[in-house]
């Protein structure tokens, strides 16, 4: 069987229960549109929903880079100063607790409602599990190599370098496939709480003038977006790993 | 040939309080291979990394010295039962990886004589995931080598590997080793007898010389001094030292 076969059958399952919903509730189009429906608003809309898929990609890019460049870091200046990190390790797990649904009002205020904010939400998200992953990586590097390394005589920025960041590759690389996952809801928390542009505008927009079939295509195109992340991002990070077990 | 020093141990060691050993007064003679036999948990392990100055659980009340008198954690150098090879690194890059971790230029020369000299010419660009567990151990051999230090503490090389293969590596050892100042701490006391100019039983109550045969290492495993000295030793840590 070809590797495409599970998904497509996936797929046609999940339009066929959704199609059976429409039937068996009775429901009108305006509240639960048929997937014939979507598809043709999301067909007509192409131009439209490409449009502020742009700028949701734009954001969601533009935070995980920044994010990620941020997470990894913080989590080697952890790893490199203990004290600093027994020092910050409960601020950040607090900061995790403030849920970022929360800052969205106030990040729209300080940085307006262009794409700023929404990357800076994007960011936020995905700082901490980047941070974590990371640190945690970095803090498990078999002792005998640490032992190894002092023996030799080695320099703590050295040690860095060449064993403990090579070693915790694979836990940045699992950090970066969730941060793929959460930095389009950062990106599109931002978009309802203030924006013109962006597939989070887009669907709010929708849903205000009652076009729920667009609202479906848009939501459908942005779970797509995602999908895509997750995968361009979990092959970069696969070859991380790669590198790092086999060279 | 730089001069390996002979080191002394005096004093006990104690974890929370509770004796773990001693007192014990060992000495590792010059040039020579001492084996250091016990039970598990009776602090083998703990002795070298006192010597190498690694971090332990407990303290050590007493003093480890060189006859010269310099430091000794840094003319010595470590081999461990796990290879501890970078896995992303190539053989070479693994042999030469100290010089590397001290921000130094590697002499490739020598690294390529080395690994010439344990074997492994052929596969010097293989990352260690290609190398079986022997060539693993030869290629840790020869970044050990590679740091040239007068003094060698071995952790139980040979313990992970096939009989056959823990031989070669022994003959091996002895021969690329011969008069530094080493350590061997090992389980078996075929090992030891094959290998010691003396052995040192470590107990809960001190450090205990065992005679060995008058014959120099590295010893034929079939040498009948040998196998007897081996029996009575195997006897011996069976009884409970």
């Amino acid at each position: 069987m070809n590797r495409l076969t599970y998904p497509f059958c996936a797929t046609l399952l999940g339009l066929c229960l959704w199609q059976a919903l429409v039937w068996g509730t009775d429901a009108p189009h305006f509240i639960l549109p048929a997937p014939w429906r979507v598809a043709k608003a999301a067909f007509e809309s192409r131009a439209l929903i490409a449009e502020h898929a742009v700028v949701t990609g734009t954001e969601v890019i533009l935070g995980l880079i920044i994010g990620a460049s941020l997470g990894a870091i913080t989590a080697i200046q952890l790893a490199a100063f203990p004290r600093l990190a027994r020092l910050t390790l409960p601020l950040l797990v607090f900061t995790q607790a403030v849920p970022v649904f929360a800052l969205a009002p106030i990040l729209t205020l300080w940085f307006g409602y262009g794409i700023g904010s929404k990357i800076v939400m994007a960011v936020l998200i995905i700082y901490f599990p980047v941070t974590s992953a990371f640190y945690d990586g970095l803090s498990r590097v078999t002792p005998g190599l640490l032992d190894l390394a002092k023996t030799m005589g080695a320099s703590k920025t050295q040690v860095m370098l060449r064993i403990k960041i090579p070693s915790a590759l694979p836990s940045l690389a699992s950090g970066l496939k969730l941060a793929a996952v959460y930095a389009p809801i950062g990106a599109v928390i931002g978009e309802w709480v203030g924006a013109s542009r962006g597939l989070g505008y887009l669907m709010l927009l929708a849903n205000g003038r009652a076009k729920i079939d667009l609202m479906f295509a848009t939501l459908i195109v942005l779970a797509l977006l995602t999908l895509l992340f997750h995968k361009v991002v979990s092959m970069l990070a696969n070859r991380l790993t790669d590198a790092s077990v086999t060279g | 040939m730089i001069h390996a020093p002979t080191i002394t141990l005096k004093g006990r060691y104690d974890v929370d309080g509770h004796r773990l050993f001693g007192p014990i007064d060992m000495s590792i003679s010059a040039g020579e291979w001492t084996c250091l036999l016990g039970r598990s948990g009776v602090g083998k392990s703990t002795i070298l990394r006192l010597i190498l100055g690694l971090e332990t659980a407990g303290d050590f009340i007493g003093k480890i010295v060189s006859d010269d008198g310099y430091p000794i954690a840094k003319r010595a150098s470590y081999m461990a039962q796990s290879d501890l090879l970078l896995p992303w690194l190539n053989l070479r890059e693994n042999v030469v990886v100290g010089a590397r971790l001290r921000g130094a230029e590697p002499d490739f020369d020598q690294a390529n004589a080395l690994i010439d000299r344990v074997g492994l010419s052929d596969h010097i660009k293989k990352k260690p995931g290609a190398l079986s567990g022997g060539m693993r151990q030869r290629a840790a051999l020869a970044r050990t080598l590679m740091e040239n230090r007068p003094i060698v503490l071995l952790d139980e090389p040979f313990s992970a590997l096939d009989a056959g293969t823990r031989a070669d590596m022994q003959d091996l050892a002895a021969e690329l080793l011969v008069g530094k100042t080493v350590l061997l701490v090992t389980h078996d006391p075929a090992e030891a007898c094959r290998l010691g100019h003396q052995i040192t039983l470590l107990s809960e109550d001190g450090a205990n010389a065992w005679d060995l045969p008058d014959t120099m290492p590295i010893r034929q495993p079939d040498d009948p001094e040998m196998l007897r000295s081996q029996a009575s030793l195997l006897a011996h840590l069976r009884a409970g030292l």
